[in-house]
């Protein structure tokens, strides 16, 4: 199915879904992709409605759970010019599954999953696809290494290619390494994790391996569930390297003093 | 008799696998290998290139797949012509029985056997030696798993989970063979065998990567020439050939025989590429005397006739095997029947019935790189969300989970819910440390969990805008 065509989202008011690990688990993440859209002069808003984007659900087949919660999004939303989101799992949500959640016949509940997947994007493709934006003009306070885990939805259900990469690259005092099979998932898989726990960890296990290997200070990935799979599973392994979202790593580069 | 369905012993199965340090090391490496070379032969001109051979293949199948009732019409007709003799099996058991009756037909007592999946979904080989036949598998991989008793653990690397410490005690133990080593002896070995039993053959069995329908070919691919030794040296040969392996033109097959062997061993052609005609003709030296073409069915008009369709576009090349890092963990026995990994995964639940294979459809992260690399671009995530789907609406789903799942989308439905569902969390992580409750507790086993924040995000957000103000 052909996605709905996308506006330019520059120059519009941004509404943050800040997703419902965010909201709970890293508030600080959803704080730091505030402080970087504030950086670069656009309109934030949070539509305190919102709750979660419903995917829990669609993905263990529950496709009428997700319904429910989709049509929460919808009316959370329902004023939002752009929606950006620190997650290219949610993001692909609502891009990609919300349009065949509803089908015509569901009339204007369809009408709507089509408008909000024409105007929801992922936060580091907002910044260099949606604004053009690749260079943020900051710099971290001393020098680090990064490497990317390039998260599967982002990388595959939206196609992000190498923005976070580009960002990352343009900061100040940063450096960026490789992590072999950057591209391949770390076992997270949502409720994938705790059905099938033990296939789940042996994925994690060959992540940590290839973090531990890799030459870089930090890890940098697009989505905080991924990131829980693997710092969990680099904590309980009592190793020192630690995966960050990169709305964290961009806003180290802000000094500390929040706009 | 059909291969028995071990499917919703999934999760035993796994742990069985994930406990086999030998199988680990084996299945991660050639799963690896083949992935990487893959991506040197598919892309090797470009990434247009490649995506464009893929676009190309799978427009190929989807188009023989319309046609499907038609093509297999001129498929016989032109068969016929070629002088194959042309059967049709609706499941396995006519399938087996139809070859047991060209066996006695021919006075067939030794039977060679190409690699075939399909014969593995029908049981050939354990009807055949039920019936006192002697069958040889001639492929190596297949022959190794032959020896050990075992069935393949992956669709075109058969013995993938194996070391090579373990395939030459099976030699050694089975064979007589004088310990070795040196895989190039053991090859060699094998070799000399199978040689013995190549020419003492009455009859070969073979399978058919594709059915050419424009010209009633049988479009064969292999790298170690046995298949092509099964069909042409014993005096009977028989093509056993799944109804979806037709192609309609020598063109589709010419694309089709560039993206397999690119998508499953890295390879631009396999070292023998076939295209097979019918029998000996009269002024031909060598060639059987009789050829036979069994189409068979097993299930696949049914799938035909559901939104699942896509799937029968397989061309089984293993490439959503390798590229899986849920197969790359464990390898194909845990998924119990006979296809593992990916497609396994969506096929399986079709084939034997989605309650014999309820764990499959969650087998999966749903990272996306079976899609990504499949030559047939088929659309394995959506079709497991799919089959998850099909799973809750026929009951099938765990009980515990159905009422989760209702609770849950109660609390997403209003954001005070929500925000108590938030408190209660932080509260009971409080009170209960590392201890999750249910299966929450699956993922403290083997991972820390981190802390709720003592202020949810939508609370800074309103103090922020309070500061502001």
């Amino acid at each position: 199915m052909a996605l709905p065509e996308r506006e330019s989202p520059v120059g519009k008011r941004v509404s943050l879904f800040v997703t419902c690990i965010v909201d709970m688990i890293y508030p600080e993440t959803g704080m730091s992709a505030v402080d970087i859209l504030e950086h670069i002069g656009v309109e934030v808003d949070f539509p305190l409605a919102q709750t979660c984007c419903g995917q829990p659900a669609f993905n263990s087949g529950y496709r009428d759970e997700a319904r429910t919660v989709a049509r929460h999004f919808f009316k959370a939303f329902k004023d939002a010019e752009v929606i950006v989101t620190p997650s290219g799992s949610c993001a692909t949500m609502v891009r990609h599954e919300y349009p065949h959640l509803f089908t015509r016949a569901d009339g204007t509940l369809y009408e709507q999953a089509r408008r909000m997947a024409a105007i929801t994007w992922e936060f580091s493709e907002f910044l260099v696809e949606g604004l053009g934006i690749a260079d943020l003009q900051l710099q971290l306070p001393e020098k680090e290494s990064f490497a990317m885990h390039d998260a599967c939805h982002g990388l595959r259900g939206l196609g992000l290619g190498r923005a976070a990469r580009e960002l990352i690259a343009n900061l100040g005092n940063a450096e960026l390494l490789e992590l072999n099979e950057c591209e391949v998932c770390c076992g997270f898989g949502g409720l994938f994790s705790v059905k099938m726990a033990d296939i789940s960890n042996a994925m994690l296990k060959n992540k940590v391996d290839n973090i531990n290997d890799s030459a870089a200070d930090t890890i940098v990935t697009g989505d905080v569930s991924c990131l829980t799979q693997m710092n969990g599973g680099l904590s309980r392994s009592k190793s020192r390297k630690r995966v960050l979202h990169l709305a964290d790593v961009l806003a180290k580069g802000l000094g500390g003093g929040r706009a | 008799m059909t291969m028995e369905v071990e499917s919703n012993n999934f999760i035993a199965l796994a742990d069985v696998a994930l406990h086999n340090d030998d199988l680990q090391h084996a299945i991660g490496e050639g799963t690896r290998t083949a992935y990487y070379k893959r991506l040197d032969t598919m892309f090797a001109h470009s990434d247009e290139h490649g995506e464009f051979m893929r676009q190309q293949a799978a427009e190929a199948k989807r188009r023989a797949l319309r046609h499907l009732p038609d093509l297999l019409e001129k498929a016989e007709r032109n068969l016929k012509k070629n002088g194959f003799q042309v059967e049709w099996a609706v499941d396995a058991a006519e399938a087996n029985q139809l070859v047991l009756d060209i066996a006695r037909r021919h006075g067939v007592q030794t039977v060679t056997k190409a690699k075939s999946m399909l014969s593995e979904e029908l049981g050939t080989n354990h009807a055949l030696e039920a019936a006192g036949l002697r069958v040889v598998e001639t492929d190596l991989g297949e022959y190794i798993i032959q020896l050990a008793g075992e069935t393949p653990s992956h669709i075109v690397g058969p013995v993938m989970h194996k070391t090579k410490a373990e395939i030459r005690d099976v030699f050694v133990d089975k064979l007589g063979m004088a310990p070795t080593d040196d895989a190039e002896e053991m090859v060699a070995f094998a070799r000399g065998m199978l040689r013995e039993d190549f020419l003492g053959a009455d009859m070969g069995i073979s399978g058919g990567n594709f059915l050419i329908a424009e010209t009633g070919s049988i479009g064969l691919v292999m790298n170690e020439g046995n298949g092509r030794m099964c069909a042409s040296l014993p005096r009977v040969h028989v093509a056993l050939v799944g109804i979806e392996k037709l192609v309609d033109t020598v063109e589709d097959y010419a694309t089709l025989t560039q993206v397999l062997p690119s998508s499953s061993t890295g390879q631009k052609l396999t070292v023998y590429t076939n295209i097979i005609n019918g029998p000996r003709r009269d002024d031909e030296d060598d060639g059987p005397e009789h050829a036979y073409v069994i189409l068979v069915d097993n299930g696949r008009s049914d799938i035909y006739a559901t939104k699942y369709a896509e799937a029968l576009s397989c061309i089984r090349c293993g490439a959503c095997q390798n590229a899986c890092p849920v197969y790359r963990t464990m390898g194909g026995h845990a998924y119990g029947w006979v296809y593992g990994g990916p497609i396994g995964a969506v096929l399986t639940p079709l084939f034997v019935g989605l309650e014999n294979a309820t764990p499959l459809p969650h087998a999966s992260s749903l990272c996306g790189s079976c899609k990504q690399v499949c030559p047939v671009d088929i659309d394995l995530p959506r079709m497991l969300l799919d089959l998850r789907w099909d799973l809750v609406r026929a009951g099938e789903s765990d009980g515990a989970w159905d009422m989760a799942m209702k609770i849950w989308a109660i609390g997403m439905t209003s954001p005070t819910r929500f925000n108590l569902g938030g408190l209660a969390a932080r509260v009971g992580q409080h009170i209960m440390g590392e201890y999750m409750p249910g299966v929450l507790g699956n993922w403290t086993k083997h991972r820390d969990f981190p802390d709720f924040a003592p202020k949810p995000f939508r609370q800074l957000w309103k103090e922020r805008k309070r500061g502001r103000a």
